[in-house]
């Protein structure tokens, strides 16, 4: 007994497995560091300098809100986010009713047509709307007079181009939903109206609400579709483009791009705290509603997604259909010739195959670092400071919008003397703000899936005396392929279809597919803007199908060991 | 036991989580080829201090020592243990042969050799023919003895079995019982089971260390540690007791209301007319035989009657001591031969040898429910 060495705290041997870990947690947290804080930080301090750099304060803030075509911006862009958010909300609200609730045929169809535009860059929509109710357009009678350029179009392109997104949300919160609820409602003879008010509405409140603030986020960050269709009708978004690229004005641009941060990062907090609410009202014991068929019932609904699922598949035609003919609308016949992409502004064919390049890296290392890093936050041991520092680092990017991002990385990685300047107009940089931008949506995928993990895995091993980074590798991975899939198919997609933050950093040698739809579309070359577009969702959708086809065969392998 | 040097010696250990102690200054020792149980209600630290010797979440003070050596401070990997979770935490991707010889692999041992030990292993737990199923396709009980293979393969000097039980069915619990009590035994490994199942505990293990609330209330063999509880917690929480209240009389004299009871086992310490609690185990009580002139004897009226299978308990009032109800045990045979009935007055005796006294008033468990 020696009571004196009872009184001192016991020192830890930190074991060199610790250090390994410890040490790829610094690795990724000095990524995320260089990645999004430190670009962040230069795109602040910008805000309060005049062009010389010297500190100005508030004046850069103040002329922004003195001048008037600056400030109708903020005005505009809350307006018509909140139009297209209520109404975009609405109609996924009963897209999601319709799939979950009715026992109508063709359900998978349905949710995958919903799926689609989330192959597109945002730009797309848009240009098919310019198709379709444009100057020349075949349904421009519909507008009674009115321009598809400015409000009109934008909360069109919006609505369409931020479906599935809220679809996917409100699906999630109502397949959540205790059927046992709804058995005692009936047997409380409550009727459909009031087991709709009483017991639906109120289990996806949350799921509503957090669908809401990812909307409005999304669209009053979107650039594509406004820059399309916009018109003269100015947004937060196309001013941060128009300051930046078209009157060189960095300065203006930071102050936009951070009044452009207020709305994001206030949508992204509310929909945290909602998130942790929503967990809350779910029990394990929980039975999933199962649905009554009902004819007439049934029958609306299907009518109701054939009509949104026309539209989508309608918007997809259009464009497909404006890219194969000569000359829209008066030389109907068919070509091939605007998918000669040589022959255009806006990088030609290269810029294809450098956005396919650059989102395979995307998706082999953003997957690699991402799922590596929520490994070690969720399962490794000890080091509290690190891994909360870590945990906050990785939810930073989701309140960051794209164009905000991209201007950062000019602030940070272009400056003269910061000794990571010769990323600047590389490859490598698109990726790593790519990543970047797509952290926090990859990184909850992957731990959700590594906390359905027995958390002893890593005890069972040290006491078998094997190194964690084995067990990593033949038990934690094996088990996370289907996550690990998601996230790099997640990855891909968005690479291939994003436009915002990669705008401002691409040069003529890394032109990307996403950009070069842009910049055709300015050059007034819609045909072929539409055709790279089309072949942009033609690789997105690829890659979707790969995964399919790769998620189902490893189904089938893994059987033995998923299922009794 | 004593005499021997320890195999396993906890010194002063503390654990703290925040400003919680979970563990306070817990000595211990077990000896090599042990059977101990950590036995206590939930939440009361036996699983920290299982956690604490494995190195997975190191103590706050304290030492430990493992054959001879102090492990103190050291991670998981550098000690000396094999763990069975109550999850069993089984690789579920790897066949029951990979998961086996998941620890052998790495230290590089030959093929052939491996295959010898998975095959020595799933033998002796009777799973030869499942060697190449997933845990997923094997029932409870025979995850919970790959768990068990997995976690002796590498032949540990200690292995630590966490609630390695609570996730399966009664019967087969009965029966795994018997499995690793014989399995440990045959391999002589000292081991140390955590569980909250007072007949787990005293079925398998050498012996017992009884904790509550972060701190050991006894220590001993399962004979010990049920006939001679040394406070009223443990008496509670082992087998089932008589919890009555009287005062000190002279010497080995105790009052129980008008009752007076001589007894054996009369702590120190106590002054006449002081308040103590009175205990004896309701299968103790004296039923046959019994006249007023028998010593202890207790005139009480039967109350109810309950019928448990082989046995009835009967709950017996006793007029001269106010309101007390004692539980007694009743064979199938008494009942029978004297024709005992609810509402009947009968005589029992409390044996001297069998009371327990404690200084201190203890309220049952049952009462605050």
């Amino acid at each position: 007994m020696a009571p004196a060495a009872a009184l001192g705290i016991v020192r830890h041997k930190v074991s060199s497995e610790d250090w390994i870990m410890r040490g790829i947690l610094g690795a990724i947290a000095l990524y995320l560091l260089v990645a999004i804080v430190l670009p962040l930080y230069a795109l602040l301090s910008k805000g309060f300098q005049d062009k010389d750099g010297n500190f100005t304060g508030l004046d850069n803030f103040t002329e922004f809100f003195t001048t008037p075509a600056l400030s109708q911006s903020v005005a505009n862009s809350l307006t018509i986010s909140s139009i297209s958010t209520v109404i975009v909300v609405s109609l996924a609200f009963v897209y999601a009713y319709a799939l979950t609730r009715s026992c109508m045929a063709f359900k998978s169809l349905f949710k995958g047509i919903a799926l689609i535009p989330i192959l597109m860059p945002s730009l797309l929509p848009a240009i098919s709307l310019i198709f379709m109710f444009g100057k020349q357009g075949f349904l421009t009678f519909m507008l009674f007079g009115n321009e598809i350029y400015g409000p009109i179009g934008i909360v069109m392109g919006e609505v369409i181009y931020i479906f599935p997104h809220v679809l996917m949300i409100i699906l999630i919160s109502m397949s959540m939903s205790d059927g046992r609820l709804y058995e005692a409602s009936q047997s409380l003879g409550a009727g459909p109206v009031r087991t709709f008010f009483t017991v639906t509405l109120p289990s996806i409140r949350y799921g509503l609400v957090s669908a809401g603030f990812v909307a409005f986020t999304l669209i009053i960050t979107d650039f594509g579709v406004p820059k399309v269709v916009g018109g003269q009708y100015n947004v937060l978004a196309t001013d941060v483009y128009k300051q930046v690229i078209g009157r060189q004005d960095f300065e203006m641009g930071a102050v936009v791009s951070m009044v452009l941060l207020v709305p994001a990062v206030i949508a992204f907090a509310a929909d945290r705290i909602i998130q942790r609410k929503q967990v809350a009202i779910l029990t394990a014991r929980a039975v999933p509603y199962a649905p009554t068929p009902s004819p007439r019932f049934d029958a609306i609904m299907t009518a109701y997604c054939a009509l949104v699922g026309i539209v989508i598949v309608g918007i997809l035609s259009v464009a497909m259909f404006a890219s194969l003919v000569k000359f829209w609308p008066y030389n109907l016949s068919l070509t091939l010739a605007n998918y000669d992409f040589s022959l255009r502004d806006g990088g030609g064919g290269d810029s294809y195959f450098n956005s396919v390049k650059m989102a395979s890296w995307t998706a082999v290392i953003g997957t690699c670092v991402i799922f590596t890093g929520a490994y070690l936050v969720e399962k490794s041991k000890g080091f509290l400071a690190g891994r909360a520092a870590m945990q906050f680092l990785v939810m930073m990017p989701m309140a960051v919008p794209g164009l905000s991002l991209g201007l950062a990385y000019i602030f940070f990685f272009n400056h003269p003397g910061n000794p990571l300047n010769f990323l600047y107009h590389t490859l490598p940089i698109l990726v790593i703000c790519t990543i970047t931008h797509f952290y926090t949506v990859s990184h909850l995928t992957a731990i959700t899936a590594l906390k359905q993990i027995d958390n002893e895995f890593e005890s069972v091993s040290a006491s078998l005396k094997v190194p964690f980074y084995k067990t990593f590798w033949r038990v934690t991975v094996p088990i996370c392929v289907p996550a690990i899939l998601d996230i790099s198919m997640y990855l891909f997609v968005n690479a291939m279809t994003t436009v915002s933050a990669v705008v401002f950093l691409y040069s003529p040698d890394t032109a990307l597919a996403s950009v070069a739809v842009l910049n055709m579309d300015d050059a007034g070359e819609q045909a072929s803007a539409a055709a790279m577009g089309i072949m942009i969702v033609l690789t997105a959708g690829g890659a979707r199908l790969l995964h399919a086809v790769l998620t189902r065969g490893l189904a089938r392998r893994t059987q033995a060991w998923r299922k009794r | 036991m004593t005499g021997k040097d320890a195999y396993l010696k906890v010194e002063n250990l503390t654990k703290m989580f925040g400003d919680f102690t979970a563990l306070e200054d817990i000595s211990l020792e077990v000896f090599e080829g042990e059977f101990v149980c950590f036995l206590g209600p939930s939440g009361c630290g036996k699983t920290t201090l299982l956690r604490a010797i494995a190195g997975l979440d190191i103590q706050t003070h304290g030492r430990v020592e493992q054959a001879g050596k102090d492990i103190s401070g050291l991670p998981p990997l550098e000690r000396d243990f094999g763990i069975v979770f109550q999850s069993y935490a089984l690789f579920p991707n790897l066949t029951v042969h990979q998961n086996v010889a998941y620890g052998l692999v790495s230290r590089k041992t030959s093929k052939p050799e491996i295959d010898a030990r998975v095959a020595e292993l799933l033998e002796s737990v009777g799973l030869v023919d499942q060697e190449d199923k997933y845990p997923a396709q094997l029932s409870g009980g025979q995850q919970q003895r790959v768990a068990l293979s997995r976690a002796l393969a590498t032949k540990p000097g200690l292995l630590l079995l966490d609630e390695p039980l609570s996730a399966l069915d009664a019967k087969v619990r009965i029966r795994l019982r018997h499995e690793i009590k014989a399995l440990q035994h045959q391999l002589g490994v000292t081991t140390i089971m955590v569980t909250h199942d007072q007949e787990e505990a005293l079925t398998m293990a050498d012996r017992i260390v009884v904790i509550n609330e972060g701190v050991i209330e006894q220590v001993g063999t399962p004979q010990d540690i049920y006939s001679r509880p040394v406070n009223p917690f443990v008496a509670d929480f082992i087998g089932t007791m008589n919890f009555l209240s009287g005062v000190a009389g002279n010497q080995a004299q105790v009052r129980l209301g008008d009752i007076e009871l001589t007894t054996n086992n009369c702590p120190d310490g106590i002054q006449k007319d002081d308040p103590i609690t009175v205990c004896i185990r309701p299968e103790d009580i004296a039923t046959r035989g019994v006249t007023p002139d028998t010593e202890n004897a207790v005139p009480t009226v039967i109350e109810t009657l309950e019928f448990l299978g082989s046995f009835y308990r009967a709950s017996l009032a006793v007029q001269d001591a106010g309101e007390t109800t004692i539980r007694a045990d009743f064979s199938i045979n008494l009942v029978r031969d004297l024709d005992i009935k609810e509402g009947q007055e009968f005589t029992v005796a409390l044996p001297s040898d069998h009371i327990r006294v404690y200084g201190e008033i203890f309220t049952h468990a049952d009462d605050l429910i």
